[in-house]
């Protein structure tokens, strides 16, 4: 098909790929994963193992015997579905089950049964961790201490969030604990200064635009900053609410996936200010303590008009 | 026409869930469980089997302009009486299906089947494609119901084959409904056109 | 086959007006049937749900309370031996939640039945067996009398439905407010 696509010369050769930009943005993963490790021990590690692994079997087998196709599980976008996916789910040992059945809706559902890589409108990991969400509320929604543990069975307690949701933000939690990762939540999204590292490698190789995180995060800072400020007694402050929940690794990895966002840098800036208003709603007026995924998952929907909206304009028409 | 190609048409090759697509509605909504979408079944047979049979008896006499008011009069007589016998005699089931026993009355394949069969064909023929469709649409449901409720809470007819755990509850719920449908949907379909290979 | 009627204004009237009529008079035929068991149903079951929250009882008293209907049970010498109260209120994650909840005579919750529910099935619709017995949130044999009965997370005694504070604190609040009913009721 590349004989067809004809435009101006001079042509200039990059030698980007789908796989290097894959195995990059596992790298940018690493230091959220260390993290989780470090916070949540043996059991972090055991289901981003398994996770990973089941993404890239299932993919390997719906290619092989249901496609009948040569695989692609090299091209390393299964290990980034499934580092997402273990990215939002608690450390605990039910995980260890429950992510193999996110893994079959993420790459079975979300990705393989629209045609694969680049033809899915909706990010896999969310769909597989909103799934799981609704499917297993109980165990999805029991969030290990943090804490270095090689045990499988660490004390449980509360997200900022939930806590938050329930009636007020525990008083030991400090914006210093949630800029590091010391509070409860999903494996990935706990330390907000791991996040930004790979997101600033990620920038740095041109991977993603700063237009979708910056959006997200902004709006959701101005939107919760203008509600606390109206009233600080039932609406969380602002910066708490970016370093809390999932809103850092959702705007950094998951709402800049290049083939559920937009592809014009307009059409971003309103993706992510979607996202970001999207969320503090949820947080604030809905059922769910946290609402960064059904965010992303709605503005993916959203993608393809704000795609036909946003078209840049052609010259000499 | 013949008596097989009825029954085929009706069980496999015209299915109104697999291959029509018809009655959406109650096929989503009312296959919370095997026997919720067995016994939702059932009642769209009967109701299938005696308005086709009227309507083809009365095809004569009904003038072709008002022939949809007179068919939905005559549909919604036969549901209302299912209504009414199930309200009397099988309390907790009605209670179960709720509206969606109501809701046959619109169901577009009691609609579908009195318009393009029972309105053409003798009362034979058409009490016939009335039970073969209906029973279509049974299985259908019910290996829906089966699906969801197996997954949905590990129970199968009711009775818990995974001790106490609870299954994946997204597939009892409205979103598992799409779900289970697109995928039966496109293994059947599947397994429909590699025969026909 | 026979000549298809035309559509003549007065065979279209007809043929409507003898099908509208057939219909109705085969509806109305059936109704007088199942009149009878239609009423029997609905009686049996607010009847079962009464003897399964009261304790053992010979008469029965409807009475409205505060707008609350009550049960009142009495034994065969006539001693007042409880009363179940039909309580519900909006406050459930699917909407409305009513229950029928069963007092003995000291004002002990000995049993509740879930009378309308919308809750989601396999969290909040838990509720029919959570709070009985066995269940976990055991709310049976409690006295929710001075102090109200509230889920744990909200400082109170009884162990909410995991998943569901929500339908827990609606449900709590329906036996509270069944609670109060029964003090109120006069013998």
């Amino acid at each position: 098909m590349n004989l067809l696509n004809i435009s101006g010369s001079p042509h200039v050769h990059s030698d980007e790929s789908t796989k290097k930009i894959m195995w990059r943005v596992n790298l940018a993963l690493v230091p959220a994963l260390i993290v989780a490790i470090t916070f949540f021990g043996v059991n972090a590690l055991l289901v981003s193992l398994i996770s990973v692994a089941s993404c890239v079997l299932f993919q390997w087998l719906i290619e092989k015997f249901i496609l009948k196709q040569p695989t692609t599980v090299w091209d390393g976008s299964a290990i980034v579905t499934g580092l997402l996916l273990a990215f939002n789910v608690p450390a605990t040992v039910d995980m260890m089950w429950i992510v193999v059945i996110g893994a079959l809706v993420a790459i079975g559902i979300a990705k393989m049964a629209f045609g694969g890589l680049g033809k899915n409108p909706f990010n896999p990991a969310i769909v597989g961790r909103i799934f799981l969400l609704i499917s297993f509320p109980v165990q999805m929604t029991t969030w290990p201490k943090p804490g270095f543990t090689m045990s499988f069975d660490a004390a449980t307690g509360a997200t900022p969030l939930g806590a938050f949701k329930e009636g007020a933000l525990p008083a030991d939690v400090t914006l210093m604990d949630a800029f590091l990762g010391h509070i409860g939540g999903s494996m990935g999204e706990i330390s907000a200064i791991a996040i930004l590292l790979g997101a600033i490698y990620l920038l740095c190789r041109k991977i993603i635009t700063w237009h979708i995180p910056v959006a997200f995060i902004g709006t959701a800072f101005v939107f919760s900053g203008i509600l606390w400020l109206v009233n600080p007694e039932t609406y969380m402050d602002p910066v708490m609410t970016i370093f809390t929940g999932g809103i850092m690794l959702g705007a950094c990895f998951m709402a800049t996936d290049m083939v559920t966002s937009p592809m014009a840098k307009s059409g971003q800036l309103i993706f992510g200010f979607g996202c970001g208003l999207l969320t503090i709603v949820i947080r604030n007026w809905g059922a769910y303590p946290e609402g960064v995924s059904f965010a992303i998952l709605i503005m993916n929907g959203v993608t393809p008009l704000l795609n036909r909206w946003c078209k840049p304009k052609r010259f000499a028409v | 026409m013949k008596t097989s190609d009825i029954i085929k048409n009706g069980l496999i090759k015209e299915n109104p869930t697999w291959v029509l697509i018809l009655g959406m509605c109650p096929t989503l909504a009312t296959t919370t469980s095997a026997i919720n979408g067995l016994s939702m079944g059932l009642a769209t047979t009967f109701v299938l089997m005696m308005s086709n049979i009227v309507i083809s008896l009365l095809k004569s006499v009904i003038p072709d302009k008002v022939r949809i008011p007179a068919f939905i009069v005559i549909i919604a007589t036969f549901v209302t009486m299912v209504e009414m016998v199930m309200k009397a005699y099988l309390p907790a089931l009605y209670e179960s299906l709720g509206l969606f026993i109501a809701l046959i009355v619109v169901n577009c394949i009691v609609l579908g089947r009195a318009e393009a069969f029972a309105s053409k064909n003798n009362v034979g023929q058409s009490f016939l494609d009335g039970l073969f469709m209906g029973l279509g649409f049974t299985w259908a449901l019910t290996l829906l119901g089966m699906v969801r409720e197996l997954l949905g809470t590990g129970c199968f007819f009711g009775h818990s084959l995974i001790g106490g755990a609870d299954g994946m509850l997204m597939m009892i719920l409205p979103p598992g409904g799409f779900l289970a449908l697109g995928l039966l949907m496109a293994l059947i379909n599947h397994l429909r056109r590699s025969k026909v290979k | 086959m026979a000549k298809k009627a035309q559509s003549t204004l007065p065979n279209m009237l007809m043929a409507l007006t003898a099908i509208a009529l057939v219909a109705a008079a085969a509806l109305a035929a059936l109704n007088g049937v199942t009149k009878e068991p239609i009423a029997q149903a609905q009686q049996a079951k607010v009847t079962r749900a009464i003897s399964a929250v009261l304790p053992a009882f010979d008469r029965l008293e409807d009475r409205d309370v505060d707008g609350t209907l009550c049960h009142i049970g009495y034994d065969a010498e006539g001693n007042f031996v409880g009363a179940a109260i039909e309580s519900g209120n909006d406050k459930g994650f699917g909407g409305h939640l009513q229950l029928m909840v069963g007092f003995d005579k000291e004002g002990t919750v000995c049993g509740y039945q879930i009378l309308e529910t919308h809750e989601t099935p396999g969290l909040g619709a838990k509720a029919d067996q959570w709070f009985q017995k066995d269940g976990k949130g055991c709310v049976v044999g409690l006295k929710p009398f001075g102090s109200a009965l509230t889920v744990k997370k909200d400082g109170g005694t009884v162990d909410a439905i995991s998943g569901s504070t929500i339908t827990s604190r609606a449900f709590l609040g329906i036996v509270n407010d069944a609670a109060e009913v029964f003090s109120n009721i006069t013998i």
